[in-house]
């Protein structure tokens, strides 16, 4: 890895309305042919196998845990015992389900479709992300991954806003902006920018769900002021703040730091090796450079792909320290120049592919 | 008059499993499926215009590989998100261990 400062001067627009859209749309970046190594197809059909059983096995654990640690969490309310349990309950609803509504909504973690759907809608519920909305903005992340003006999950955007990085490792933008947007959907309406990655026949499916999660919100708050009690909105609804913490340390990793406005993974992307407890909450999302080159395949898969093209890929992360030892200095100096960015530096082994967005200034670059 | 094309030897594609098969300037998709029947498609997914030969069989689903999108390759439905649009199909036939498409 080397560190680069572009010479691209404006500064950026990551509107989906704006300027850099329609530039990225002008430049070839928008919905671009993005770099893949090459994999047998054979190899490559046992890679997307899909299977229930990986995943009932996952969820059982998961549900089982959720159930373990509530009952804990209430049994011990009023005492400071609940405060493990709400830890626990907390990261398994404010974290977990952010992996879970990735791997679901890819519909890769099982087979049968309705698990898959069953998961989708409840992870999303706890992650307060719409299930229409931020499938349509998953799939444009996936079309355009970290093209500014394009995509609509760039997390850290230059220069980094680094006060609401360390307030969404408490949810408060993420919870705020996912209730002001509930109730705006709720009111029937869907912004400029959701209409950009919406199809115009799916919005109304986001509208019925922001009004029937709404009224959960609503009847979670009536039953905390008639229990006097914040318990109900302990178990629904704030584990979103005090549980976030895990799904943004890691999900920080993904691209942060990284390259903007180039059609390769491997340079726009971060593979982490992490514990196996983390591995769970995030359920292998780590493999990230693998799993955006390959979409189809299952979380549980992603492993045995990493060692299969690894020989083709940047040097993974070798833990969670050590990319925040890379990103959090990378975050300050773009405070100074928003074109600085971690460059990946490519194996000798790898296929080169389009040489010229190894090269400085990834823009103008990927514009010829 | 719509011709029958000559797209593969029936062999070249293992079961539920799909082959790309280009003619005339067009991309076609050519399925197996799992009770050994062949069926064939346009060949680019009408999300993003993605190959489907690389995408997954899964009985009478071929998903692709770039968002996930689904279709029934037997009547071309489109099911479920992100994909609307439902895809092309187009008649087959096997004859002396060659599969023809009608390519309308």
């Amino acid at each position: 890895m080397t560190a680069i400062t572009s010479s691209a001067a404006s500064p950026r627009d990551y509107s989906l309305t704006g300027r850099d859209a329609r530039l990225a749309v002008e430049n070839g970046l928008a919905a671009a042919e993005w770099y893949h190594t090459e994999i047998p197809r054979k190899q490559m059909k046992e890679l997307m196998q899909r299977s229930d059983q990986p995943a009932i096995r996952d969820t059982i654990i998961w549900l089982g845990a959720f159930v373990v640690s509530a009952a804990g969490g209430i049994w011990f309310w009023g005492s400071w015992w609940c405060v493990p349990f709400f830890f626990v309950y907390g990261t398994l609803y404010g974290s977990s389900t952010d992996s879970r509504w990735h791997e679901c909504g890819h519909g890769t973690a099982f087979r049968t479709q309705w698990m898959n759907d069953a998961v989708y809608q409840l992870a999303c519920f706890m992650i307060m992300r719409n299930p229409v909305t931020w499938r349509w903005s998953h799939t444009r992340h996936h079309t355009d991954t970290i093209i500014v003006g394009r995509d609509p999950e760039i997390a850290v955007m230059r220069p980094p806003d680094l006060l609401r990085v360390i307030l969404n490792f408490f949810g408060i933008l993420d919870a705020w902006h996912a209730m002001t947007d509930m109730v705006r959907n709720a009111a029937g309406v869907i912004s400029a920018a959701e209409k950009t990655f919406i199809p115009e026949q799916e919005q109304p499916k986001a509208i019925r769900v922001a009004r029937i999660w709404l009224a959960i919100y609503l009847v979670t708050i009536a039953l905390a002021l008639y229990l006097h009690s914040w318990l109900p909105l302990m178990l629904v609804g704030l584990p979103r703040l005090y549980g976030a913490w895990h799904h943004v340390m890691t999900g920080l990793l993904q691209h942060g730091g990284l390259a903007e406005n180039v059609i390769d993974h491997r340079l726009n992307s971060r593979t982490v090796y992490m514990n196996p407890i983390s591995r769970f909450i995030y359920w292998n999302m780590n493999y990230h450079v693998e799993h955006h080159m390959f979409p189809m395949v299952p979380y549980h898969a992603l492993p045995k792909l990493h060692e299969m093209i690894r020989h083709d890929l940047p040097a993974p992360t070798p833990s969670i320290l050590a990319g925040y030892r890379e990103m959090i200095p990378a975050f300050l100096r773009q405070l100074r120049n928003e074109d600085y960015f971690l460059k990946r530096a490519l194996p000798p082994t790898a296929k080169p592919y389009r040489e010229e967005l190894h090269n400085d200034n990834p823009v103008a670059a990927a514009a010829e | 008059m719509s011709d029958w094309v000559e797209a593969c030897a029936a062999e070249d594609i293992d079961e539920e499993d799909v082959m790309r098969f280009d003619h005339g300037g067009r991309t076609f998709a050519i399925y197996r499926s799992p009770d050994d029947e062949y069926f064939a498609t346009d060949g680019l997914c009408t999300h993003e215009k993605v190959h489907l030969a690389d995408g997954l069989v899964m009985d009478d689903i071929i998903e692709c590989p770039k968002h996930n999108g689904r279709f029934n390759y037997k009547t071309g439905d489109a099911r479920g998100a992100p994909v609307c649009v439902n895809l092309k199909t187009y008649p087959v036939k096997v004859d002396a261990g060659k599969v023809l498409i009608q390519i309308g």
